[in-house]
């Protein structure tokens, strides 16, 4: 087998899709469907920041598409007002793909959670990843299967009692974020569902990345994980949890400042600002993936400390494009003639 | 040689040699998997094909790639069978077999009958190579040999003769020996007065960039057939003359290439683009890499992680305007069956491909089997009907992917086409067919707000009343915003439903919808008028029923032959062809798939003759069972 060069193009990040100049809203965005989530679900949150951000691209609202899987946050398709398709347990990335590869002019988004796109579908999005398809997905973590009422998931905390684990969970937990970096993601990034202004930030930065972004969104989930991010939300030491990205900038947060990243051995730790020199504190840089996968790190289970933002993103040919483009490539150079397809090089007549 | 009438006898004025005229002659070329069986059978059939036999192919190989060198679990062997005259199956039993080493002499020898022909390469019948293969003596001295007509020929010594008389070109020992099967083909090129000059070609075309390669195998090719013309051994050649098929311009083809032609055909025709996704999988694997290399007709192909993104990709191209093609065989079609469901209650075209193999689980992965029709029916949660296609031939894959494409793309579902191995593998003369004479498969986009109520909304499941096919409204498509999904639907709005009369209403109405799928009546061959019997077959079992069927006639019985194209629906007269006949006999290479549904749904008492042996059904065999049938109703 050899390897040759495929002479990819560069392509912006939504260019192919349509614009229109007509205003938007987000009433436009809105179907005719009633929400059917648990009152104080942290989906309404996502939603209506969705809502509210759709219109801030400018795309032709038909070539916007939808696509899901299943658990609570896969109803999401049904809420807004663009194509949508709500699939198959897991494996949404998958059929993303293949709309994704075949239409260019389309916008497209994939809506999981943690049990869908970790546990029945942790292939379909590690290779989606990998693949790079020009597709944002968007993984609402509850940290708990909502829909089947009430089991521990993929991310969930070592020892969670839940309905299936009485005697509490023993499944070791996966960090989305880190795994999404070996998966050699080109665009990772988290945010909270109440906090519209940073979650508007990265879903814009997501749309902008031509390529595959994945937004891991903490999601409360009020019946069964009732305040599991509660943390980060509320209390005074809220603010020396949660860690916000912003590029180039030095990594500090807390109570004006108070607390800084800084590097040890191979990997980070948080310090007292006062306690260190200014050059010791790390400048974010979304195109260093050791950093990135370092940051990712910081992040523990129990929240101690959330990194927020935009943890990695770069460049890449995407996948859907390179396919696309050896398409049309070949169909310059050889276009098919079916009548000498179907004759093949050995013939004979008979008479 | 058995079964083969010799039509006449000349004299070769070339070489004072006795040339016999054959109507047919079965030959299958047996040796180690190393050996290059399937590429000389191959070329063989190419030659009788440019010849204008007709002719079929029986591959026959092991799942491994290379077991070890020289042992029974490492023999691959080629069938070929070829006439002047129609034929329908690659033959119960080789008239010549060609053994490259006791292996292959082991493994195949039972196959050929008393007075049969012998070719075997003696340099390979070494005291360890016998051992290997549990032979105590040797079998071309100890006399058990004597009922054939055996040629001993060093086929490696003489190879690498040729080649080392030729010391400018460099090739090593060990590649020269490796021509040894062009050796082989050479020699009975000769026999059988096969055109050689389509063997050159190819052989140069293949190895052109290591030209000292395919010199050393075309000198092999040529020192096989020198060795012919010039030995004293071989007293006769045979001719087998042209057949006399109907006009036309023909080709060789496999199924597996028939189908994916097929498929680009169908891109053509309906003006769509086609998106293949797929994972790797025998014995479908080479309609994933014929339909890569036409991309120059505009065709994606996606070869994706699992088979279950294999479908999902496709489906997903469905939604997007596009042919979603899925190929897959055995277990693969297990892990796409909750897709297929999806594609189900999205109505949304889809061809699904399954090259059946022998099962259950990883079973029998290079044999043929049809084991998979009441997976394809019924194999997935809820009532969940798909069409159902079965092709009869390698060349009438093409002809079958259109139908189901067809179906697709008028009925807004999932399709299932069954090929098997033996169809995939296997190759027939075909008639290539005139473009101009395809199907119109073109389609149209839902573009326009349908809603009967002049609300101005789009309902996307609002029916066609005559297909009742869904509209087909693509993403881009402004004003026609959708979301569908797996959840059940309310009747025409497309909104989830979880109302219990809707839910009996959208159950039957999609299965009202692939039981209208318009399909044409059953043909019946019946001959004589007179058949009491009637013998029903579906899929790559027709080549062998209908042998069977001839030589149950020529033996002075009636008897009448169909075979079932689409297996769901059923064509609208199967019921009355049933109860046209006292008998219905159904040979299956399972254990009575079909019967069982037609009991089912007929109240038939069809006798099942089944057989799972990974093989197709021998014509002998079928002519035993279809005798003793007829001669059981007549008494």
């Amino acid at each position: 087998m050899t390897a040759v060069e495929l002479g990819l193009p560069a392509i912006g990040a939504l260019d192919g899709v349509p614009t229109t100049d007509q205003k938007q809203t987000a009433k436009d965005f809105t179907s005719d469907q009633e929400v059917r989530w648990c009152p104080g679900c942290g989906d309404y949150a996502i939603l209506a920041t969705m809502r509210g951000f759709l219109p801030e691209l400018g795309l032709r609202r038909e070539n916007i598409v939808f696509v899901s899987g299943i658990g609570c946050s896969s109803r999401f398709p049904y809420y807004l007002d663009t194509y949508g398709m709500h699939s198959i347990h897991g494996r949404a990335p998958a059929i993303a793909t293949g709309l994704s590869v075949s239409r260019p002019d389309l916008s497209v988004w994939v809506v999981t959670g943690d049990g869908d796109a970790l546990s029945i579908g942790g292939n379909h999005l590690m290779h989606a990843l990998r693949r790079n398809v020009n597709l944002k997905i968007l993984l609402f973590n509850n940290r708990i299967y909502g829909l089947t009422k009430g089991q521990y998931s993929p991310t969930s905390e070592v020892g969670k009692r839940t309905k299936s684990t009485p005697f509490g969970s023993l499944d070791h937990p996966f960090n989305p974020v880190s795994l999404a970096l070996g998966a050699e993601a080109t665009f990772v990034a988290r945010a909270l569902d109440s906090d519209r202004r940073g979650l508007s930030a990265v879903l814009r930065a997501a749309a902008r990345h031509r390529g595959t972004a994945l937004v891991e969104i903490y999601q409360d989930c009020p019946i069964f994980n009732d305040g599991s991010f509660d943390v980060l939300r509320r209390g005074e030491d809220a603010e020396s949890r949660l860690i916000p990205l912003e590029a180039g900038a030095p990594i500090r947060f807390g109570k004006d400042g108070a607390l800084s990243v800084v590097r040890e051995g191979f990997g980070l730790r948080v310090a007292k600002s006062d306690e260190v020199a200014e050059s010791e504190v790390v400048v974010h840089d979304p195109a260093d993936l050791q950093l990135a996968f370092a940051l990712s790190r910081l992040s523990d289970q129990d929240l101690t400390h959330a990194v927020t933002g935009v943890f990695r993103s770069v460049s890449r040919p995407t996948y859907d494009d390179a396919v696309r483009a050896q398409v049309a490539g070949v169909r310059e150079a050889q276009p098919g003639d079916l009548g000498k397809l179907l004759r093949g090089r050995d013939t004979w007549t008979v008479a | 040689m058995r079964n083969v009438a010799i039509m006449s006898v000349d004299s070769s004025a070339a070489t004072g040699r006795a040339v016999h005229k054959l109507d047919r002659v079965v030959i299958r070329f047996a040796g180690d998997s190393g050996d290059g069986m399937q590429l000389t059978g191959d070329r063989f059939t190419s030659e009788a094909a440019a010849f204008g036999n007709d002719l079929a192919t029986l591959p026959n190989f092991p799942a491994e790639i290379r077991a070890p060198q020289g042992t029974l679990p490492g023999v691959s062997s080629f069938q070929l069978h070829f006439a002047d005259y129609d034929i329908l199956t690659p033959g119960d039993r080789p008239d010549v077999l060609v053994a490259m080493n006791p292996a292959a002499l082991k493994a195949n020898v039972a196959d050929l009958p008393r007075g049969g022909t012998l070719i075997v390469n003696t340099d390979e019948f070494t005291r360890r190579n016998l051992t290997k293969v549990g032979y105590d003596g040797d079998p071309l001295q100890d006399g058990s040999l004597d009922a054939f007509t055996v040629h001993k020929v060093a086929m490696t010594s003489l190879t690498r003769g040729a080649v080392d008389a030729r010391p400018e070109l460099e090739v090593s020992k060990k590649d020269a020996e490796r021509a040894k099967n062009m050796f082989a083909l050479g020699l009975l090129s000769w026999m059988y007065h096969r055109p050689t000059e389509g063997t050159e070609r190819f052989l140069r075309e293949k190895f052109a960039s290591k030209p000292a390669i395919a010199e050393a195998n075309v000198l092999a090719f040529r020192a096989g057939w020198n060795y012919g013309e010039t030995t004293e051994s071989f007293a006769t050649t045979y001719q087998v003359a042209p057949a006399k098929l109907a006009p036309g311009t023909y080709r060789q083809i496999t199924g597996n290439a028939a189908l994916a032609y097929g498929i680009v055909a169908a891109g053509e025709r309906s003006g769509l683009p086609v998106f293949l996704g797929s994972y790797p999988i025998t014995p479908a694997s080479d309609i994933l890499h014929e339909l890569s290399r036409h991309k120059g007709f505009g065709i994606t192909t996606f070869q994706a992680e699992d088979e279950i993104a294999g479908i999902g990709a496709a489906l997903g191209a469905s939604f997007g305007g596009a042919i979603g093609v899925t190929t897959t065989s055995g277990p693969g079609i297990a892990l796409k069956s909750e897709t297929i469901g999806l594609a189900v209650t999205l109505e949304l075209p889809l061809l699904v491909v399954d090259v059946q193999r022998g099962g259950p689980s990883t079973g029998l992965p290079t044999k043929t089997e049809q084991s998979d029709l009441l997976q394809a029916m019924f194999g997935r949660n809820g009532e969940c009907p798909v069409p159902v296609i079965a092709p009869q031939s390698p060349g009438d894959c093409f002809g079958a992917t259109l139908d189901a494409v067809r179906i697709a793309l008028t009925y807004r579902t999932p399709v299932l086409l069954l090929s098997d191995g033996a169809l995939a593998n296997g190759s027939e003369p075909w008639l290539v067919p005139s473009v101009d004479e395809l199907p119109d498969l073109s389609v149209e986009f839902a573009t326009a707000a349908n809603a009967p109520d002049g609300s101005g909304e789009f309902w996307p499941y609002l029916r066609d009343p005559e297909t009742l096919a869904r509209p087909w409204a693509v993403p881009g498509t402004a004003g026609l915003e959708h979301r569908i999904g797996g959840l059940e639907k309310g009747d025409g709005k497309g909104n989830i439903s979880y109302e219990p009369d809707n839910h009996d209403r959208m159950v039957r109405l999609r299965q009202a919808k692939v039981d209208g799928v318009v399909v044409p009546d059953l043909v019946v061959d019946d001959p004589s008028g007179e058949a009491d019997v009637l013998v029903l077959g579906w899929g790559s079992t027709y080549g062998p029923i209908g042998a069977g069927c001839r030589r149950v006639r020529r033996a002075g019985l009636n008897i009448a032959q169909a075979h079932l194209r689409h297996l769901n629906p059923f064509p609208a007269n199967l019921g009355e062809v049933l109860r046209s006949y006292r008998r219905v006999v159904i040979p299956e290479m399972n254990l009575g798939q079909l019967a069982l549904l037609l009991r089912a749904r007929f109240l038939v008492d069809a006798i099942s003759y089944t057989k799972v042996a990974g093989l197709p059904f021998k014509a002998e065999e079928l002519q035993g069972v279809l005798t003793d049938i007829v001669q059981g109703v007549e008494r």
